[in-house]
């Protein structure tokens, strides 16, 4: 053991273990207040704010603060300072929300973060949407592109059970009506439709117009009142391989979508519409 | 004697046959065949025994047979899960890496507990086990209690091991951090655990030195704690006795206050605690200097040992937790920051005197980073126990590289120290095989936690600043794929760190093997228990 020049002035605590010794230096002063500094700050932290449990509940603290008292304070404050566009948001009709700018900028605003926080999760953080969640960013909609069919979407989702009035559209399992070899001709044929093949045109066409026209349509362009998708396009939600197509046509698909109108009020229902309708394809409102 | 031997092992081996056939599920039924494997093997064994001369075991000396075993279980059992650690580490940065054929056992939720249990219990376990035992037995001056209690101890805490990790791939586990493994896992390591305590005690009782040494205080508390940590966070009820499932007794915020009331202690006890006993003793010995304070030792002892057990509402900030006791949670935190440095100031204060041998002995060198890295942890632990930067940090990967910093750094370092320390005695050499080898794991170390904790660092505070961004009209502004796809060059640059780290663990177990077979032989420095005075 070597031996270290102030080590005798010290002195050790005289015993050994194993050659180890101990030497008799005091605490560190500066250790010691600042440990005491801790416990001092601890003391009065604990007077301050909720700390000590007693017989029925808790000290609450000189303070009065709490952490959902804290959240609660900061709501406020935001939903105070929207208060007045978030009224207006409500009462305005949607086909004329976009001729009022700073309106529109704060609806689209609100309805990012929105979609952000609740609808990023299927559609994407891009609304590129995956396979079998739509694309947002496009033209090609399932039930509707003008703003007040995108908020009815929105507000009562897809084939949900929650919301009465939600979408809904089912198509039927083929796999139980028509047998392997008619549903293999029916997957080539609707293949050939991207290609602008004539939907009625041979053993192909019969199949289909005997099964899918109804809500497909003669000109398989798809019908949005059905949410029926438009077969002639290239858009293709679940794939067009073979495989894929075989297994969309004999077990059906059977997407659903949350009715967001019994989680969020309605002025965040109307911001998220118009965040998506400004996406790209958006359209214009069209009297019927 | 050897007939009840061989009929206990043969009933063993029976009822676990039993179970495994009337198994419910895969884990329980495999983990029933090995232990089946293993009854039978051990009757194999005793029924080649029997009538054979048994040969006599010299008791004067120390025992070192399952300290031997030790270091080599905690050197294996550190770089397997250094190496699940590096894999996962890649799975977050490119998720292809959770391979399709591999679905259900190798992907990241199965693969991250058999990393955290590797490192902190098999190898970070293994590391306390042969150190306590090499330790308990020098500063008291005797050989360890109860005969072969050891070698039980160091082999059913292996059986313990692969009884968890298997477990966790075949997906029984009760979904508790760090207590992962099902109710007759737990039940088996309270069994190890106890004859563990009960050689530790033991020894102490049997001492030849007047008083115990500070190292066997932490090492102590050590155990007693952890212990009674593990019972009470474990207490559940098995849904059968074929099946692995149990239901746990506390539900709601009670079993999330327990849980945590546990894995901080995990961290107090397991991690701070023991270390601390490993520093007391190895830190002094490569010195070659007396501990600095005997009254700081004792006072941070006995202060770290009554504060740590209540800091663990400090995990549950602004959840379920009633206010009043993440409030004290957090005081109870700062209060411990200077009991913990204690610890630090006592390791570092010792080499006044020896510091040239910072740049003359890499093993002292481990020590001293593993100690500026425990300060830099225990400093950290505090500061992110405040409510308002624990808002911040919370669920992002700040903590990740919290504890890594503390994991890699003080209980890695100083345990790859002790490795270096031991190896050469324990098997009768001179010195390691190569001492340059030393530097070159100590500096692919060090710089393998800086590149982990650094960028942990910023990935962790900046997707917290991201998830509460907000614009001008008080909107969120990013949604959670946003802060995910912004930390992958920090995860690239994580998984780097920690593959260095673990070069520098395949260095050292070349290092030790090398040592063992082919570094000079130390002759003379008999094995025996001398009082030192």
């Amino acid at each position: 053991m070597t031996t270290h020049k102030d080590d005798k002035d010290i002195g050790t605590t005289g015993h050994s273990w194993d050659g180890i010794e101990e030497l008799n230096n005091p605490l560190p002063r500066w250790w010691l207040w600042t440990l005491y500094g801790c416990i001092v700050w601890a003391v009065v932290y604990t007077i301050l704010y909720p700390a000590w449990p007693m017989v029925s509940g808790a000290t609450s603290g000189v303070l009065g603060w709490s952490t959902r008292g804290a959240v609660a304070e900061e709501i406020a404050a935001v939903d105070e300072a929207q208060s007045g566009l978030r009224a207006e948001l409500e009462a305005t009709d949607l086909n004329t929300l976009a001729a009022n700018e700073p309106l529109h900028r704060f609806a689209v605003q609100a309805g990012g973060s929105l979609f952000a926080n609740n609808c990023a999760q299927c559609h994407g953080a891009g609304a590129a949407g995956a396979k079998g969640y739509p694309n947002l960013l496009d033209d090609d909609w399932l039930w509707g592109g003008q703003i007040e069919q995108v908020a009815y979407t929105i507000r009562h989702g897809i084939r949900n059970e929650d919301d009465p009035d939600a979408r809904y559209s089912q198509m039927p399992a083929f796999g139980e009506i028509l047998t392997r070899p008619e549903i293999d001709t029916l997957v080539a044929h609707v293949q050939s439709l991207s290609s602008g093949a004539d939907p009625l045109a041979g053993a192909g066409g019969e199949m289909f117009s005997a099964n899918c026209v109804a809500c497909h349509g003669e000109d398989a362009k798809g019908n949005r009142d059905m949410g029926a998708p438009n077969l002639t396009d290239a858009i293709w939600l679940y794939g067009s391989d073979t495989a894929t197509l075989t297994t969309t046509i004999s077990k059906a698909r059977f997407g659903v979508m949350p009715a967001w109108g019994l989680r969020l009020d309605e002025a965040e229902v109307r911001a998220l519409a118009a965040y998506v309708h400004q996406l790209g394809g958006g359209e214009a409102t069209t009297e019927e | 004697m050897d007939y009840l031997k061989l009929a206990m092992f043969a009933v063993i081996a029976l009822l676990a046959a039993i179970a495994a056939n009337f198994g419910h599920d895969l884990a329980y039924s495999v983990h029933a065949i090995i232990i089946m494997l293993i009854a039978g093997g051990m009757f194999l064994w005793q029924l080649r025994q029997i009538d054979e001369e048994k040969p006599v075991v010299d008791t004067s000396g120390y025992m070192d047979g399952p300290v031997r075993f030790g270091v080599v279980a905690t050197a294996f059992w550190g770089v397997t899960g250094f190496l699940v650690g590096v894999f996962i580490a890649l799975q977050l940065a490119f998720p292809v890496l959770n391979f399709d054929w591999s679905e259900g056992y190798m992907n990241f939720g199965r693969l991250r507990p058999l990393h955290t249990s590797a490192v902190i219990f098999a190898f970070g376990g293994n590391a306390l086990i042969a150190t306590s035992f090499y330790v308990v037995q020098r500063t008291s001056a005797a050989r360890l209690w109860g005969g072969n209690l050891a070698w039980f101890v160091f082999w059913g805490y292996q059986l313990f091991i692969v009884l968890a990790a298997t477990g966790y791939l075949l997906g029984s586990t009760q979904s508790k951090e760090y207590a992962e493994p099902e109710w007759y896992i737990d039940i088996w390591l309270t069994i190890v655990w106890l004859c563990y305590l009960a050689v530790f005690v033991g020894t102490i009782l049997k001492r030849r030195e007047p008083h115990i040494y500070v190292a066997n205080w932490f090492y102590l508390a050590f155990i007693i704690t952890v212990a009674m940590l593990h019972v009470v966070n474990n207490l559940s009820v098995p849904v059968s006795i074929f099946g692995s499932k149990s239901v746990q007794v506390f539900s709601g915020v009670q079993d999330a206050m327990v849980q945590w009331w546990y894995g901080h202690n995990a961290v107090g006890f397991f991690l701070t605690a023991g270390f601390l006993g490993m520093m007391y003793y190895f830190v002094p010995k490569q010195a070659g200097r007396p501990i600095y304070s005997y009254k700081l030792s004792i006072i941070h002892f006995w202060a770290l040992i009554f504060l740590y057990i209540w800091a663990g509402p400090h995990h549950l900030h602004y959840t379920a937790l009633p206010d009043w006791a993440g409030t004290l949670g957090m005081v109870f935190s700062i209060v411990l920051w200077m009991p913990s440095w204690g610890g630090m100031i006592n390791g570092l204060m010792t080499l006044e005197g020896a510091w040239d041998k910072i740049r003359t002995d890499p093993i002292i060198r481990m020590f001293v980073a593993s100690l500026a890295f425990y300060g830099m942890s225990t400093f950290e632990g505090p500061m992110m126990s405040i409510r308002a930067v624990n808002s911040l940090s919370h669920y992002t990967d700040w903590t990740i590289g919290h504890v890594h910093s503390g994991a890699l750094g003080w209980n890695g370092l100083i345990t790859f120290g002790c490795l270096y320390f031991l190896t050469p005695k324990l098997w009768g050499r001179e010195r390691m095989y190569s001492i340059s080898a030393i530097n070159w794991h100590f500096w692919l170390a060090t710089i393998g936690i800086v590149l982990y904790a650094s960028s942990m660092w910023v990935t962790g505070i900046m997707e917290g600043l991201m998830w509460r961004e907000v614009d001008a009209n008080g909107f969120l502004v990013n949604s959670f794929a946003d802060t995910v796809a912004a930390k992958f060059p920090m995860y690239v640059v994580r998984a780097a760190g920690g593959g260095l780290y673990l070069i520098g663990g395949l260095i050292m177990v070349w290092n030790m093997w090398m040592t063992v077979r082919k570094a000079p032989a130390h002759l003379g420095a008999p094995n025996n228990a001398i009082p030192a005075e």
